[in-house]
């Protein structure tokens, strides 16, 4: 149901874009209207999402260590692992967002007779990650050469890089590859291995399915049905300055995946794959461990009923004085 | 009811139902959750419907509002905790927690994966607190919170002993800790607490320790101590209690002075701290550093910790010492001086011996007795003998919160490889942040819930069988109360032929005092010569 789902869902999506694509009085609808609501709620719903996250209360500093302290100067501290300056924070933010640290450390557990538990090395997700994400940094990068006139130089430095082996007209680009693979690769992780398959809800296929959706519409596009790029550029830098003109000839593929990077944009705020903004503000990595040198302030701190020293002795004046204590009122 | 056999428990299947984790039923079997608190500690510390029930009754007579109580409850935190908020936004189910459970490992319940044991909460969140869950229900992963949500959120939250080993591996540092302290919070708004930790709190509130020693009891404890480290060493050593003007306050679990094997650790410091003249004082008020609130709410940590800083304000000193303590030190790391601070009254911890200013305490003031340590056999300020603890091939048990809250990881085995000869570590995946917990930890070891113990302590369990098995292992040391209670039954039943103890234990052994007589025993009492053939 879940899996099936969002397949559906996402199949839906594609073919009523590409049929309103195919219908030229619909065209203004979802090539004007859909992009402007849909980069409306992605900034509108982004902001809202990040600035309540920010602007509730750290109360605690309560950082997850995984290193060496800093204590005595002989004893050398880990500093990305357990950082206690801010420098030291930012190379472990920087470690766990463009490198995914933490996942790096996965391992695969396994009980064998004896019983015996044995850890293995289990780098498959970490690989898989990286190489979407990474991807589709690039991928979307690449992107600016629609939006932006003249091209960026990154854009057109990435399209080179990308385009490395040369291989095929047009240029084959290493990262459509790369990225459809660990895609697929998530995919059947979630599906094959029983425990992820067990936790995953309709929202992480749905996510992988719009995704694959939106990467294999784009490289349709682009090797196979050839779709007009200078239309869309046309398109998209009309967009940018607010003075939409539709052009005459966009294929009916370039409104599948329009359709499907704006679902993926209005989405967006309200899903998990909103991790990429939750990331920065996750207290159990981007505090520092320095805990005891420096006083966090609890901004909602406040007086709570405690059992006093003097209540104390009240109550055991007797036997403390019986046993020889000292006390502060006789 | 007889506990189950090792080999019998050992029988672990992880399945996965097809029909998934959102159906609530839990059953509560024998041996795998702990009793309800009873009213009269509910009473004594003020904390709200205190009522007869046990979990395994079919009517649990929550408060007729519990369900807008609960749901109140957690608006509020969702304002208060950004961690919270947070935790319950960004999981995107990548399964990497699910296997670095302890408690998944040994029971194979799904429930138990970290993700899932969070999903059981962020479910109700989803339904009651955002769009999507409220406008497409389960599709959406939301769950109506019924009486039966409560009831597997009491089971699940008590299956988790706030390790932390789990936010480890995620890649966005969610922490289920947080979210089992959370939901403790919550179930104690409505009276849903269980005996082994508020008997403790409720203890410790009055008489100011778990075991509810009063003053009188607690100077006998000491002075039991003394008299009998006499006996061991010839040396009379100075423990006063309640002294103003002291230069430190020494702060150590009440289990150091009534439990076995934490005593000797007791007596280990109390050696050492004679041998180097530290001028220090206990307080009876202030006897217990254990803070059983962390497994309560924030609300009850900060009224049980409050009594330290108020000791040591009264009594003068200048700095806080604290001894051999898990959970007790992520709260004096984590959250003393946020509660209860500053404490500009106290100054920065200077250790009298050795002149070293500890500046990574200077906020708190409040110094590890192993940073102590270590530093002192450093600089070369005691004499050692290993030799004497050469009955022992060592093991090191990093005790959860003094690895991942503190990083507290090279001073024990600094301490360690100088006072004992054979020492070997547990594998890398089972030691120093990716520490296993002993499978009691958070008030959860109570006799009750032995199966669920076992459970969760086999993996830790599991890595001193390895060592045992190749290098003739016989002692885990640690430095947490909790361990020292919880893994001798541990070991006893997955590894038998294996002790525990303190690292400070091992210290009083090697310490050579002067003026003292010869030593023919260890602090244990046990001949010092005769080395123990290595368990086979």
């Amino acid at each position: 149901m879940k899996l099936y789902g969002a397949l559906i869902a996402v199949a839906a999506i594609s073919l009523a874009a590409g049929l309103a694509g195919s219908v030229g009085a619909l065209q203004p609808l979802l090539g004007i209207g859909v992009p402007y609501c849909a980069l409306a709620i992605l900034l509108v719903g982004l902001s809202w999402r990040v600035i309540r996250w920010s602007r509730s209360p750290v109360p605690f500093r309560i950082p997850t260590v995984c290193g060496q302290q800093i204590s005595l100067p002989w004893i050398k501290s880990s500093r990305l692992e357990s950082p206690h300056s801010t420098l030291g924070v930012i190379g472990r933010m920087g470690l766990e967002v463009l490198l995914f640290r933490s996942l790096f450390r996965n391992t695969r557990s396994r009980i064998d007779q004896g019983p015996r538990l044995i850890y293995g090395e289990a780098k498959w997700l970490w690989l898989g990650a990286m190489a979407f994400h990474w991807s589709l940094l690039v991928v979307v990068l690449r992107h600016l050469r629609f939006v932006v006139e003249p091209v960026p130089a990154v854009a057109l430095w990435l399209d080179g890089l990308d385009g490395f082996f040369h291989v095929g007209v047009p240029v084959l680009y290493v990262t459509d590859i790369v990225l459809i693979a660990a895609l697929l690769y998530l995919l059947v992780r979630r599906l094959r291995e029983p425990q992820v398959r067990f936790i995953s809800l309709f929202t992480d296929y749905f996510a992988l399915f719009l995704l694959l959706g939106i990467a294999l519409s784009g490289i349709w596009m682009r090797y196979f049905a050839r779709v007009d790029a200078v239309a869309v550029k046309q398109l998209a830098l009309s967009l940018t300055v607010f003075s939409p003109s539709l052009p005459k000839n966009l294929s009916a593929w370039f409104f599948v995946h329009l359709g499907l990077v704006c679902t993926l944009a209005a989405y967006l705020p309200f899903s998990k794959l909103m991790h990429m903004g939750g990331i920065f503000l996750s207290p159990t990595r981007n505090l520092a461990n320095n805990n005891r040198m420096k006083r966090h302030v609890n901004p909602w701190n406040y007086p709570v009923k405690v059992h006093t020293y003097e209540e104390w002795e009240d109550e055991f004046r007797e036997k403390i004085e019986a046993a020889g204590l000292p006390v502060e009122k006789h | 009811m007889a506990n189950p056999k090792p080999e019998e428990l050992v029988q672990i299947q992880y399945p996965t139902p097809s029909k998934g984790w959102m159906d609530p039923a839990v059953e509560f079997r024998k041996g795998t959750y702990c009793y309800s608190a009873l009213a009269r500690n509910l009473n004594y510390l003020g904390l709200p419907n205190a009522r007869e029930w046990q979990p395994f009754d079919a009517d649990w007579k929550l408060p007729p509002d519990w369900k807008r109580i609960i749901l109140d409850g957690m608006k509020e935190r969702l304002e208060k905790f950004r961690s919270f908020r947070l935790f319950m936004d960004i999981c995107v189910r990548c399964g990497a927690c699910a296997d670095k459970c302890h408690f998944y490992i040994g029971s194979g319940d799904p429930k138990n994966m970290p993700v899932v044991r969070a999903e059981l909460v962020r479910s109700v969140y989803r339904r009651y607190f955002t769009l999507s869950g409220q406008l497409f229900g389960a599709l959406a992963g939301a769950r109506d919170l019924t009486e039966d949500v409560i009831k597997e959120w009491f089971y699940y939250a008590h299956q988790c002993t706030e390790c932390r080993r789990c936010s480890v591996f995620c890649p966005y540092g969610i922490d289920t800790a947080e979210i089992t302290m959370i939901v403790r919070e919550l179930l104690n708004l409505i009276g849903c607490n269980i005996n082994w930790v508020l008997e403790p709190a409720a203890n410790c509130f009055r008489t100011g320790n778990h075991l509810g020693i009063q003053p009188h009891g607690f100077k006998d404890s000491v002075d039991f101590a003394v008299d009998e480290l006499e006996e061991l060493t010839g040396i009379r050593v100075d423990a006063s209690i309640n002294r103003k003007g002291a230069e430190v306050l020494l702060v150590v679990p009440s289990a150091d002075y009534f439990g076995t094997p934490h005593y000797y650790t007791f007596l280990g410091y109390l050696a050492l701290l004679h041998e180097v003249g530290l001028d220090y004082t206990f307080s009876a008020y202030a006897s217990e550093g254990g803070n059983f609130g962390l497994f309560n709410s924030h609300e009850m940590i900060k009224r049980l910790n409050a009594k330290i800083y108020t000791e040591a304000k009264r009594l003068g000193v200048k700095w806080i010492l604290g001894g051999e303590c898990g959970h007790m030190w992520r709260v004096l790391h984590q959250y003393m001086d946020t509660m209860n601070g500053p404490a500009d009254f106290l100054e920065v911890p200077v250790s009298p011996v050795t002149g070293t200013r500890f500046e990574n305490a200077r906020s708190t003031k409040m110094v590890h007795i192993c940073e102590f340590t270590a530093d002192l056999i450093h600089r070369g300020k005691i004499r050692l003998d290993p030799a004497r603890n050469d009955r022992w091939n060592v093991t090191y048990h990093d005790s959860c919160n003094p690895a991942r809250a503190m990083g507290l990881l090279e001073e024990p085995r600094y301490i360690l490889r100088s006072v004992c000869n054979q020492f070997h570590e547990m594998p890398e995946n089972t030691i120093r942040e990716q520490t296993f917990c002993c499978g009691s930890g958070s008030g959860l070891g109570t006799d009750e819930n032995f199966e669920m113990r076992m459970r969760g302590g086999l993996p830790r369990a599991n890595a001193v069988k390895y060592v045992r098995d190749k290098h003739g292992v016989n002692l885990l040391t640690c430095i947490c109360a909790i361990d020292k209670a919880t893994l001798p039954p541990l070991l006893e039943y997955w590894v038998p032929g294996v002790d525990v103890a303190g690292i400070h234990e091992l210290v009083g052994n090697a310490l050579v005092m002067r003026g003292e007589k010869e030593r023919t025993t260890d602090l244990r009492g046990e001949p010092i010569d005769q080395k123990e053939v290595a368990h086979a």
